[in-house]
């Protein structure tokens, strides 16, 4: 087999890989959005400040510390214990829910009926003020999160592949950790909203939430349960990112990543947000690698955009969004 | 009455600002945001030692050294904001931090004939002080860093590169391409091919670069990355079990912030530097007991010795002595910004005077001068332990290749000369 083949078929396995790390991002953005029409501009951060958190109860980081020992005098910074992962992210996911009711109390339930740049102008605050203080509580430093995952080459798939092709193709185990937790993540999700009582009432408000309203739906309810869902896949997503480059501010930047994604699968639909991220993923690398040397490489980013654009298009409300059809 | 209270108002602010004698430095840091883990251990590490010169010695020359700290978020408008709000407060040089600042600083202060001191970052052709009057980079340049990686890599090959591949990853802006002219030249000069891999910003997904260089096998890879790049680049570099030890990376890419959060993989990784990491100078056991010690710090004294907080203690040491300098040959304690720039332009610290200093061979000496801006522009290579979690030197000061750089210094001087209507000035 031509040496350009392999290499093509190995880069499109990562792209694949890559594509589920983006979608595991864009679907915070699709919960959010499906059940209240809010675009969550602080979902990149609500990934940033869930990794944070995760890492600072883990290492038994004193939140706020330096805040406290400057009013106080006192040299606090540790609790003295390092918890298992198992318990650091528990603890994180009953963060992210009390984030989720404090966003609503606070903010959303304020901002009933505005109109959607209103809302999406509160999640631009929401996101300063998230990355603020997630530097309040846990500094600015780079910290290293480790919950197990296992990282570096595949060895398993490396010697099958040169067996086979007589080239070893190169895997990230941590990849093949977020593409089998993606795939629970998602059934998780369909199974929670075609099965309880809970799901159906969040479908129920996402396809009309006045008429759920008039059928006994609390609203207050179902957006600080979205919210608080959105904030474990953001955990989820901080977990991925955070072990590849450590847990630092930049992590909130990954939201970039899922835009392109939202775009080509739709605001409104899980299964998009998916295929949206292989297609990007794919699309991105395999330019990448035929193109980028061509034009000086460095296309993945722009390049995402030019394929969600293409797809925009000819299907403005992406691959799965629903159709708007406004009748006068 | 009204007489009375306009007075009061003003002893009172006359008696919270600044005493005008101060040596007013304003200190453009960036504490926050996506980089604030490269210019927290700055900050700490250059605001600790003009505490302990205030501590220890009442200042420099009887005059109090006055930090105005300003935060710049590594953000170029908050930059020269920074720069308006602080310029009128008697300021006696800005270190900008930040290439991007110092790219808009350059018109600005050299109109406002304030000195400014990009600490080997900024623009590589103020070397030539004949064009650049008021601008400073020392102790090297990138072009500087560039040769003496290529010439490490030399050493290691036994002498030649003819032959070799050499891969550079580079941040996809003007700093990260800034190796890649002089690169060019040496890959000519000693015939190893060099692959040109851009990572666009911030750098947190680098898949296709590091594929790339599993399947090119480069015999080197070289880094010109920032912020987040770094911690990525050498994960995937590990991850793909590229030789650490071949993996070189630019002094902006060597901190412990680059290498602590990849853990066991990092081991091995090397970065060119033109100072010592550690804590093992006088100076800095001084800093400890005056400073730290007495609850004086900056920050919470956990950065102390990392890379990033010995870089600001090599530049508050150097700017301390080029004021010491200025005192001296203007016979005025209370110096201005133009009796600093002319001291800049024929500042000399030996290796004697860094031993006197409490910093003996934490790096070169150097003398300055009006045609040079920059020296001593040597540097050495050293290498990451992850077991002890420390930076080990592992060569000596190695010089750059003059006979390449010093041309391409000349060429872009004099076209930032000819573009701006700058006469050169004649002098040595």
């Amino acid at each position: 087999m031509p040496d350009q083949l392999l290499f093509g078929m190995e880069v499109f396995l990562n792209g694949l890989m890559a594509g589920v790390l983006y979608a595991l991002v864009a679907l915070g953005f699709v919960l959010i959005y499906k059940a209240s029409g809010i675009f969550n501009y602080a979902q990149g951060v609500m990934a940033l400040f869930a990794a944070l958190t995760l890492v600072g109860i883990m290492e038994g980081q004193v939140p706020f510390s330096h805040l406290i020992n400057a009013i106080f005098g006192t040299e606090v910074h540790h609790f003295g214990w390092h918890l298992p992962a198992v318990v650091g992210i528990v603890l994180t996911i009953v963060v992210m829910i009390g984030l989720a009711w404090a966003v609503n109390a606070f903010i959303m339930r304020h901002l009933v009926n505005q109109e959607p740049i209103i809302l999406f102008m509160a999640t631009i605050g929401l996101a300063y003020f998230m990355e603020g203080l997630g530097d309040l509580m846990w500094g600015a430093d780079i910290k290293k999160l480790d919950v197990g995952l296992p990282q570096g080459i595949n060895t398993a798939i490396d010697e099958a592949t040169y067996d086979f092709f007589g080239y070893g193709f190169f895997i990230d185990n941590l990849d093949i950790w977020a593409t089998v937790i993606a795939i629970i993540l998602v059934a998780a999700l369909m199974l929670f909203s075609q099965y309880t009582k809970q799901g159906r009432a969040l479908r129920a408000v996402a396809d009309d939430h006045q008429a759920a309203l008039s059928v006994g739906i609390s609203l207050n309810f179902i957006w600080v349960l979205v919210w608080s869902i959105a904030g474990f896949v953001a955990l989820v997503a901080g977990i991925m990112w955070g072990a590849k480059s450590g847990v630092q501010f930049s992590l909130s930047l990954i939201a970039l990543k899922a835009l392109p994604v939202l775009m080509l699968g739709g605001f409104t639909s899980i299964p998009g947000a998916i295929v949206g991220g292989l297609i990007i993923g794919v699309g991105e690398k395999l330019f990448e690698f035929a193109i980028g040397p061509l034009v000086g490489g460095a296309t993945e980013n722009w390049f995402a955009y030019v394929l969600a654009l293409i797809f925009l298009v000819f299907r403005p409300q992406g691959l799965f969004g629903e159709k708007i059809i406004e009748r006068v | 009455m009204r007489l009375k209270l306009m007075a009061a108002l003003a002893a009172t602010v006359m008696g919270v600002a600044p005493a005008l004698a101060d040596l007013t430095i304003p200190a453009l840091n960036y504490r926050t945001g996506p980089y604030a883990p490269s210019g927290i251990p700055y900050a700490d590490g250059f605001s600790d030692y003009m505490t302990m010169l205030n501590e220890r010695d009442g200042g420099i020359g009887g005059e109090q050294i006055n930090v105005l700290e300003c935060e710049t978020g590594y953000n170029t408008e908050k930059g020269v904001e920074c720069y308006e709000q602080t310029k009128g407060q008697g300021a006696l040089v800005y270190i900008p931090q930040s290439t991007g600042i110092t790219y808009q600083l350059i018109p600005k202060a050299t109109a406002d004939e304030i000195p400014i001191w990009s600490v080997a970052y900024g623009r590589t052709s103020a070397v030539n002080g004949k064009v650049f009057e008021w601008i400073f980079n020392l102790p090297g340049t990138y072009w500087d860093a560039a040769s003496i990686m290529t010439k490490y890599a030399m050493e290691q090959e036994g002498g030649s590169l003819d032959g070799k591949k050499i891969a550079l990853v580079y941040h996809n802006s003007a700093y990260g391409k800034e190796p890649i002219r002089t690169l060019e030249k040496l890959s000519e000069k000693h015939g190893f091919e060099l692959v040109l891999l851009a990572v666009d910003h911030p750098g947190q997904e680098q898949k296709s670069q590091w594929l790339q260089i599993r399947r090119e096998r480069p015999d080197y890879v070289f880094m010109w990355g920032w912020g987040v790049m770094n911690q990525v680049a050498i994960q995937e570099a590990s991850n793909i079990r590229f030789p650490m030890d071949k993996f070189i990376g630019v002094w902006w890419s060597g901190s412990e912030a680059d290498v602590v959060p990849v853990g066991e993989g990092a081991d091995g990784y090397k970065s060119v530097t033109w100072h010592g990491a550690g804590t093992d100078y006088p100076a800095m056991q001084e800093i400890k007991s005056t400073v730290i010690d007495a609850g004086l710090a900056a920050g919470d004294g956990t950065k102390f010795g990392e890379v990033g907080y010995n870089r600001g203690v090599y530049t508050a040491a150097v700017l301390a002595e080029a004021i010491r300098q200025a005192q001296e040959a203007s016979g005025t304690s209370d110096i201005d910004a133009t009796q600093l720039r002319d001291a800049m332009e024929t500042l000399e610290i030996s290796d004697a005077r860094f031993e006197e200093l409490g910093l003996p061979g934490f790096t070169g000496g150097f003398q300055l001068s009006c045609a040079q801006h920059s020296a001593p522009r040597t540097a050495f290579i050293q290498q990451w332990n992850a077991a002890d979690q420390t930076w080990t030197p592992v060569s000596d000061f190695m010089e750059p290749d003059l006979e390449v750089i010093d041309p391409l210094i000349m060429e872009d001087s004099m076209a930032y000369a000819e573009e701006n209507g700058i006469t050169p000035r004649e002098c040595d």
